[in-house]
């Protein structure tokens, strides 16, 4: 089963619960067998094996309410509360929980493209693939996905610091 | 000065994905604006924190095995329709798929695992401590793996070759402990990759497999239930060689 402990991984943090992540899992496998017809030899097969797993979370029940926020592409992100980098300040004692928690707030097509791009070192070509997006939008998501998790690491750092 | 356009570009060159052409004069301003270049400093740490942070969840043996049976499963049907009058037809579909599904899902995994395995010794020639066990000799470096691996490997006599042994270190690789051997030939460094031939994540052939990655010479085999992956920027004689010392000791 390729991908089999990266896709469980990315379909975790889609659903953020383990159970509903095994049911995902299984689902988007059976699915990928069933349709194996459809890839087809040559093009990128882990774009292919993503894309099966996150429409599948889409049509599922925590996939509808998660996608409510879908369309806003188009809102920018709250911009952090300082003008300096929060990396600077933060990157010496930031535990890994700090970005996980981040991570696991932001919406869900803010973080599905953080993890493809950031995690699963995906090009944006695969990226724009999987999520069947034009190469634009994965440029401009992926820049206000990214502004937002800083501000979210910014705020958090905020209330640590108080 | 401006920075906006430059701002805009610098997700795409945290991430590799910028065109020749735009790569050198984004490498250009940011020498010149330290700005910018915080800024892009901020979004590779950022990068590389996430990614550590991000591989967070496991699936457990029984889920994977649940997954497998009932993959298993689904697949029956297909075989019962296959008496139909269309046996013939069928049968031979089936299994071209089946050997397309298993030849294109071997070539997929064996090239990550070896992207994963370049990866690996890239990081370690550009860490300051390279490696865990410094040490020319053989029976230095061989011994510090003890209590270490689940198993064990031969080292090749080099005294009378053109390499030198540099040390070896622990790493992990499918979530399995593996050891990386760093040699010196002519001042290229050529990493020699031992893992467990079931945590190795892919299937090879027991020939010897040699291509090119991103420029770097590969050469990969089985041997005593091991993998071995030979991984270096010399040209594919050296990297052979290499390979051929180590299969004639673990041969032996």
């Amino acid at each position: 089963m390729p991908h089999f402990a990266r896709l469980y991984n990315f379909a975790c943090w889609l659903t953020q619960d383990r159970a509903a992540a095994e049911d995902l899992v299984q689902e988007a496998f059976m699915k990928a067998l069933k349709g194996f017809r459809s890839f087809q030899q040559g093009t990128n097969f882990r774009a292919w094996i993503y894309r099966i797993i996150r429409n599948t979370f889409l049509t599922s029940q925590a996939g509808l309410k998660a996608s409510i926020s879908f369309d806003s592409d188009a809102d920018a992100p709250p911009e952090p509360a300082t003008a300096e980098t929060p990396e600077s300040v933060l990157f010496a004692r930031m535990e890994q929980q700090a970005i996980q928690k981040a991570l696991a707030a932001l919406p869900v097509n803010y973080r599905e493209i953080i993890l493809l791009c950031d995690l699963e070192e995906m090009s944006y070509q695969e990226i724009s693939q999987a999520l069947t997006i034009p190469m634009g939008t994965v440029m401009s998501r992926l820049s206000r996905a990214r502004r937002a998790m800083r501000a979210m690491l910014a705020a958090g750092a905020q209330g640590v610091a108080r | 000065m401006n920075c906006g356009p430059w701002r805009e570009k610098l997700d795409a060159y945290a991430d590799e994905s910028l065109p020749a052409q735009e790569l050198v004069s984004v490498d250009e301003h940011l020498r010149s604006c330290r700005s910018c270049a915080a800024e892009a400093l901020a979004l590779l740490q950022m990068k590389r924190a996430t990614r550590d942070a991000a591989a967070r969840f496991a699936p457990s043996t029984e889920f994977r095995l649940r997954v497998e049976c009932a993959l298993q499963k689904k697949q029956q049907p297909l075989w019962r329709i296959s008496w139909l009058p269309g046996l013939a037809a069928a049968s031979a579909a089936l299994l071209l798929i089946a050997v397309s599904v298993t030849l294109f899902t071997r070539h997929v995994e064996r090239e990550q695992a070896v992207a994963e395995l370049l990866d690996l010794h890239v990081a370690t020639l550009a860490s300051a401590n390279p490696i865990d066990v410094v040490s020319t000799d053989r029976h230095t470096v061989k011994p510090w793996f003890q209590g270490k691996l689940p198993f064990t490997f031969n080292l090749p006599e080099l005294k009378d070759s053109q390499f030198t042994l540099l040390g070896g270190k622990l790493i992990y690789f499918n979530h399995s402990p593996g050891a990386q051997l760093l040699f010196e030939l002519r001042r290229h460094q050529l990493s020699v990759f031992i893992v467990q031939d079931q945590s190795a994540g892919f299937a090879m052939n027991r020939a010897v497999i040699a291509s090119s990655e991103r420029g770097f010479s590969v050469e990969a085999w089985t041997q005593s239930g091991l993998r071995y992956v030979v991984i270096s920027d010399t040209n594919p004689t050296d990297v052979h060689a290499l390979g051929e010392l180590m299969r004639a000791e673990e041969g032996q």
